[in-house]
């Protein structure tokens, strides 16, 4: 659980915090608070991860698999695995904050609000990054699909898609963190509102699964991916000082 | 100002009753069309709901823009009627949509590119409309709800362009082909029930803006009740 110490408050005058911090490293400060906490505690990457391995197991049985049917659908059901275990994950990221009123002191803090959601959009990056990368080794070997092939552009899309998943998901997580059904809202606010970051995702890891680069034909996915994350990590910034502060 | 509102009401009601009489009675005077018969008709509305549903839209977006640059309660007031209404003229557009496919296609639903970000839009607004219920807090409900629907509106565009370009590249199998050019005076049948559409909807939302400002008065007046 965070604290105050973790704030990045210290005794001196505001203006010189100001002065010398910059907001790249408000930014990191806050991301080393998120990650700091979620290390020592474990509670969102056990949950997240476990969640990811029971779906990929219940997969294995939804569908009998024969080679072919395999390569088809595992990249959407790997990008499925990710946005379920992601929300999991992304839940975590404000309503941690809520014990101790720690939330009220972060938005308080001398730290721009953008800072703060940028922060902790960063420290999820890594955990949902690292969470994937676990999903991915164990789908590779439960699934028998080679992932390995295309590795820098899978990759690539990896980060993008990620990228896409933690910026709605950060963004709808400071939005649901005063509700009550938080768990519930989270899910139903973000995936219609991911649909064409997920279906490019899920269109280029496709095309990466079967070995193949991704063609001229796909470009365009890539460039949607590419525009869903610009345009909305953009329009978040501008927004979450009304989502926290109002 | 109250009374003048009630008066525009009337005078919209009876305009639109009035168009839209005329514009029933015409379309039901058209010939058949030769290859669809006469669920072709079902156009006439299919069409100026989609563009009155959108509109609706588009007047949410600006006034919750305007909603966090001035913090006035009366645009969120008129973000959520407007809202309700374009939803309610989106479902229409699906369910006419819909009535018209099982008869052409022979199916109630494709995964189409206008179907699915048509869908993909109605639960983009539902959405809004559950984030309002789940926040009890004016202020802060109406801040929220104003986020949601920036972020909605932004992302129809998106979503069209990525259904787009997925489904070009598998072209549905029952994909309807009309080659046929729609005839002036035929036009002009669908602007006016636009325009009826649209009359529709100030109404529907002048009501429901009544609605809210009475909630608006009625909850102040529990809290200075429970002040005491």
């Amino acid at each position: 659980m965070a604290t105050v110490r973790d704030l990045p408050i210290t005794n001196k005058s505001l203006a010189v915090q100001r002065s010398r911090a910059g907001f790249a490293r408000l930014v990191f400060v806050v991301m080393a608070k998120d990650l700091r906490a979620e290390l020592r505690t474990k509670e969102a990457i056990n949950a997240s991860a476990a969640f990811a391995l029971v779906i990929l197991l219940l997969f294995s049985f939804a569908f009998d698999l024969d080679p072919d049917t395999n390569r088809q659908i595992a990249s959407g059901l790997l990008w499925l695995v990710f946005a379920f275990a992601g929300t999991l994950l992304l839940n975590r990221s404000f309503a941690r904050e809520l014990p101790n009123d720690c939330l009220d002191a972060l938005v308080a803090a001398p730290v721009p609000a953008s800072a703060l959601f940028l922060g902790k959009a960063l420290a999820n990056y890594v955990l949902l990054f690292a969470i994937e990368m676990l999903s991915l080794v164990v789908f590779g070997i439960f699934y028998n699909v080679r992932w390995t092939v295309q590795f820098g552009e899978l990759m690539l899309v990896l980060a993008l898609g990620t990228w896409a998943l933690t910026i709605m998901g950060t963004v709808f997580s400071a939005l649901t963190v005063n509700i009550k059904l938080r768990e519930v809202m989270l899910p139903i606010l973000i995936y219609p509102f991911l649909v064409p970051a997920l279906m490019s995702a899920i269109q280029l890891t496709l095309e990466l699964m079967a070995g193949r680069p991704i063609g001229a034909d796909k470009v365009s996915w890539l460039q949607m991916l590419l525009g869903f994350n610009v345009i909305y990590t953009a329009v978040s910034v501008v927004l979450i000082e009304s989502v926290l502060v109002g | 100002m109250k009374k003048m509102r009630n008066t525009i009401i009337y005078v919209l009601a009876i305009a639109a009753t009035l168009i839209l009489g005329i514009d029933i009675y015409r379309i039901a005077g058209l010939p058949e069309e030769q290859a669809q018969g006469a669920i072709f008709k079902i156009i006439f509305f299919h069409v100026p709901l989609a563009i009155a549903g959108f509109a609706c839209a588009s007047v949410a977006f600006v006034s919750s823009i305007l909603f966090l640059v001035k913090k006035d309660f009366k645009y969120d007031a008129l973000a959520v009627s407007v809202t309700e209404v374009g939803l309610a003229f989106l479902a229409g557009n699906l369910i006419t949509g819909s009535i018209w496919a099982r008869i052409i296609w022979g199916i109630w639903w494709t995964w189409d590119v206008r179907l699915t970000s048509a869908l993909v839009c109605w639960i983009l607004y539902a959405s809004y409309m559950m984030i309002r219920h789940a926040v009890e807090e004016p202020t802060q409900r109406a801040r929220l709800a104003a986020v949601v629907s920036i972020f909605a509106f932004i992302d129809v565009p998106i979503v069209y362009f990525s259904i787009r370009l997925f489904r070009t590249q598998h072209p549905a199998p029952v994909f309807f082909s009309s080659t046929g050019s729609f005839p002036p005076d035929w036009s002009f049948i669908v602007f006016c029930n636009l325009m009826a559409l649209f009359m529709l909807g100030a109404i529907f939302t002048m009501i429901r803006l009544r609605q809210e400002e009475t909630q608006r008065e009625l909850d102040s007046l529990r809290r200075l009740a429970h002040a005491f």
